[in-house]
């Protein structure tokens, strides 16, 4: 090859969140490296360079090299990545300050090092393992192939963390058993050799914290690394817990109410649905209601209690229809 | 200081599997691990796991006798035979514990082609069988409640009268030593990777435990035999699984060529790794590679098929090297990849030290030989871990309670201290680098006296340089520099039982081909070579050789 090694290298330029418990002053304290790397190189080749050569007090966490065993998340320019699998040229195409940071909600115990024990918890809340209710007589449990593949989804979860770091209900809703325990409890729900079907469904539907308190923002599908979607994990499972007749949670309501008045009407009743969310009979939280109500009353935000019909309603009826014959 | 029954060090599959042996068994057992469970290198098995499974006409002999071709004959038969009885069970428990495996048609596990063999006898899922595996014992270990020292680091293992008590372990999280008593000791610390440069093994892989093991006096067997994979990604070194083969795939020279076809007729591309690596390297040497390395093509496999039963290695190939496996071919070479060596243990995983077992890939009981055939690691892994707790299970009756002595602590507080201290010296990465590049160069796929001569002279002016290496970080928490500063020193004594075992074997075997010895010696050579660590000897260093045991087939001429 006629390139010399020197034409190889680029100059990477990285902006690296510190933190020291040590020195509890280090908790707002970021270094700049600035350093050569094989054009080809991955971030985590840029920090394990750093790390090496230029600070041994760097900490961080990486094995594989290969996006596979999952120590390497981390928050890269604001958003969380495995930076084994995250090329220089990919985050600073032109030569841009590259920002590194250790991931979100998980706490930070050295550096780009966050403790995973909350995260492991979650993890435990969903009963992770497989409970059959009898063992064949011989050999392996009978099941389709097409049953396994599907479960490959929520296999290629190598427990990085990155859903956990950018979950947007996390941040405000410590309670939410998060995304990668779901896609966990997802997998088990889906497992044909599972028999707790409906009591873990049961459970994830009806604790604090569970299917119903996903946001759907998607940011978890946005920075998984391995494509299990977690979201759509929750999704699905929202889904089979109410096809199993759960639909007595404030979630299953909320979905069925939207369902019936667009169905009904073409647009959403704004005036029922909270009614309906909180379930008629549920005085208390409809109590509850009453104050916000006025003061949306008084400022004039109030929805009409007058549901009027979208002028397309047909249209929409359609839709629902084609739908409901292609299922 | 803390007490358990049985102190496993090592949470990834022969871990794993022998901790849930253990708590099965009503014990109180616990992991030390350096790392989280499941960021454990078993993870990057890739292809699958071998089984012999009677109902689908297959049978143990069968799988026998391909891991005793495979291993070119150094394999104990005894050993090979207990792990190819068990792997059917070892398989259907793997299943019914909740891995995903891929299914037949009727529902039933279904298998690929792997190297080495001529029946398709590998379980897998997808292109991530080991992680699977991982994930589903890591999964058992949460339901049983197991306890893990998470992230602690073993500086030395306890020996009280000659048997073994127990550990002095770091915490790396917050810097402080403490000891773990146990009746006994269950080595299982993976493979030694890191020693050479490039390599497949993650950054972890550091041979801590062989070195452990090999300090307390236990022989290290068959050091030599190294592994180099046939099939490691151009530049970044990171492993394509045989599977790629085993389901079809091509190895192409720059001329277009099936070159296979002039070193293994019969076999192809699935002849053993040792047969692949050579002749990929012969076609390097010989001009017919591209930069270094030679093609693998999975073109006509399709992409469909590719997504669904190779996935993660697409995956892998698009994000580092941006080739698309679908309609590329993909640039690869041989590459450091595997172990077959480690500490020696019996059919139940006990080493020479009483109390102190070993499994996995630190362990050489010995089923691989001087080569191991894909997917046989993971067998391994799952049979031995268990076999060694079932053991261990029986051997702590009639062991008395644990001491309350805390010299090794103390001890190891000093030592740690002391390199803490040292003045401003050698870069550790700088020097690791070092010896690892000397080793890829001395030990490499081919070998002969001169070139082991040297790594061996470099080797020791390396390990004259390691007092010399300095911590500049003295923090307490998450002090890595530190943590590099241990590896090195076990590194270096599993880089020196490799060259003596390299420099001994005056023979070409399996994967230890020397170009002045070509020729296998049945005569002299059929026989395990031994390091011991002998502060008695010259460089401390005894060397022993042990016989091979035979029982049902004689050696013959290994041809694929």
């Amino acid at each position: 090859m006629g390139t010399n090694k020197e034409s190889l290298l680029m100059n990477v330029n990285l902006k690296v969140k510190r933190f020291d418990p040590e020195d509890p002053e280090s908790q707002t304290l970021w270094q700049e490296y600035k350093i050569d790397v094989h054009q080809d190189s991955t971030v985590l080749d840029a920090l394990i360079h750093v790390r090496e050569h230029e600070d041994t007090s760097l900490a961080l966490r990486c094995a594989c090299r290969a996006s596979i065993c999952g120590s390497c998340g981390m928050k890269v320019n604001g958003s969380a990545k495995l930076v084994c699998k995250t090329r220089v040229t990919e985050v600073s195409p032109n030569g841009e300050q590259i920002v590194v940071e250790p991931m979100g909600n998980h706490p930070v115990v050295k550096d780009l090092v966050v403790s995973l024990d909350t995260f492991f918890d979650q993890i435990k809340r969903v009963e992770p393992y497989v409970q059959p209710d009898h063992v064949p007589e011989k050999g392996e449990y009978i099941a389709s192939n097409e049953s396994m593949e599907n479960l490959l989804t929520s296999m290629n979860c190598i427990m990085c963390g990155c859903c956990v770091s950018d979950c947007t209900v996390l941040e405000v809703d410590d309670n939410f058993i998060g995304p990668a325990a779901l896609a966990k409890a997802w997998r088990f729900v889906e497992d044909p050799r599972d028999s707790k079907t409906s009591d873990r469904l049961k459970n994830l539907n009806d604790q604090d914290g569970g299917i119903w308190d996903c946001t759907r923002c998607m940011q978890c599908v946005e920075v998984c690394p391995k494509g299990v979607d977690p979201m759509d994990r929750i999704m699905e499972l929202r889904e089979s817990a109410i096809n199993s007749g759960l639909t007595n949670s404030f979630g299953a309501r909320h979905a069925n109410s939207v369902n019936k008045s667009i169905k009904h009407s073409g647009r959403i009743d704004e005036f029922r649905l909270p009614i309906e969310s909180k379930g008629y009979f549920n005085i208390k939280e409809i109590l509850g209601l009453l104050l916000p109500g006025l003061r949306m009353l008084i400022k004039k935000r109030s929805p009409s209690p007058i549901h009027h019909k979208n002028p397309n309603q047909s249209k929409v009826k359609n839709i629902f229809k084609n739908f409901e014959d292609n299922k | 200081m803390y007490q358990h029954d049985i102190l496993i060090i090592g949470a990834g599959l022969a871990g794993l599997r022998a901790a849930v042996e253990g708590v099965r068994n009503g014990l109180d057992v616990a992991v030390v691990s350096k790392v989280h469970p499941v960021r454990s290198h078993s993870n990057a098995a890739q292809g699958g796991i071998n089984a012999p499974l009677t109902d689908r006409g297959d049978d143990w002999e069968g799988h026998a006798y391909d891991t005793i071709k495979g291993s070119d004959f150094l394999a104990d038969q005894d050993a090979v035979e207990v792990m190819s009885r068990e792997a059917g069970d070892a398989v259907i428990e793997l299943e019914r514990m909740g891995v995903i495996f891929t299914r037949d048609e009727d529902g039933k596990l279904g298998t690929r082609a792997f190297g080495g063999q001529k029946v398709a006898r590998t379980f897998f899922v997808g292109a991530i069988t080991g992680s699977a595996l991982l994930h589903v014992l890591f999964e058992q270990s949460l339901k049983l409640g197991l306890n893990v020292y998470e992230e602690w680091f073993v500086t030395k293992l306890i020996i009280e009268d000659g048997v073994c008590r127990g550990v002095v372990a770091y915490d790396i999280k917050n810097g402080e030593l403490h000891t773990i008593k146990a009746k006994a000791v269950i080595m299982a610390t993976g493979g030694n990777g890191r020693v050479f440069e490039p390599s497949t093994q993650a950054l972890i892989c550091t041979g801590d435990g062989l070195s452990l093991a090999y300090k307390a006096g236990a022989p290290l067997m068959d050091m030599e035999m190294i592994q180099y994979h046939p099939t490691t990604l151009a530049r970044t070194g990171i492993l394509i699984s045989e599977a790629a083969r085993g389901e079809g795939a091509y190895l192409l020279n720059s001329k277009g060529e099936r070159f296979m076809e002039k070193y293994a007729p019969d076999y192809m591309e699935l002849a053993s790794r040792d047969v692949v690596s050579r002749s990929e390297q012969t076609e390097i040497d010989e001009g017919n590679g591209i930069d270094g390395n030679v093609m693998l093509d999975l073109r006509h496999l399709g992409r469909d098929y590719i997504e669904k039963r190779l996935g993660y290695l697409q995956e892998v190939s698009l994000e580092f090297l941006g080739i698309d496996m679908a309609e590329e071919l993909v640039p690869i070479r041989p590459g450091m990849h595997y172990l077959m060596g480690g500490i020696k243990t019996d059919l139940n995983g006990l080493t020479e030290i009483p109390g102190l077992y070993a499994a996995g890939e630190c362990a050489n009981v010995s089923v691989h030989g001087a080569n191991r055939l894909g997917a046989n690691s993971l067998l391994d892994t799952v049979v031995f871990g268990r076999r060694s707790a079932e053991h261990a299970v029986e051997y702590i009756k009639s062991i008395g309670a644990n001491s309350k002595s805390e010299n090794d602590l103390k001890l190891e507080q000093d030592r740690l201290q002391s390199i803490l201290d040292r003045p401003k010296g050698e870069n550790i990465a700088k020097l690791r680098d070092e010896m690892a590049t000397n080793m890829t160069k001395g030990i490499g796929v081919w070998r002969d006296q001169k070139s082991i001569e040297n790594a061996l002279e470099n080797l020791m002016s390396i390990k004259n340089r390691l007092p010399n290496i300095s911590v500049e970080h003295k923090g307490k928490f998450f002090n890595t520099n530190l943590i590099f500063a241990l590896e090195l020193e076990f590194m270096v004594d599993n880089a020196e039982s490799i060259i003596h075992g390299a420099i001994t074997r005056k023979e070409s075997r399996g994967a230890h081909f020397r170009t002045d010895m070509p020729d296998r010696d049945d005569e002299n050579w059929l026989k395990h070579t031994l390091v011991y660590h002998d502060i008695n000897q010259e460089n401390n260093v005894r060397i022993e050789t042990a016989p091979v045991t035979i029982t049902k087939w004689e050696p013959i001429k290994r041809v694929y």
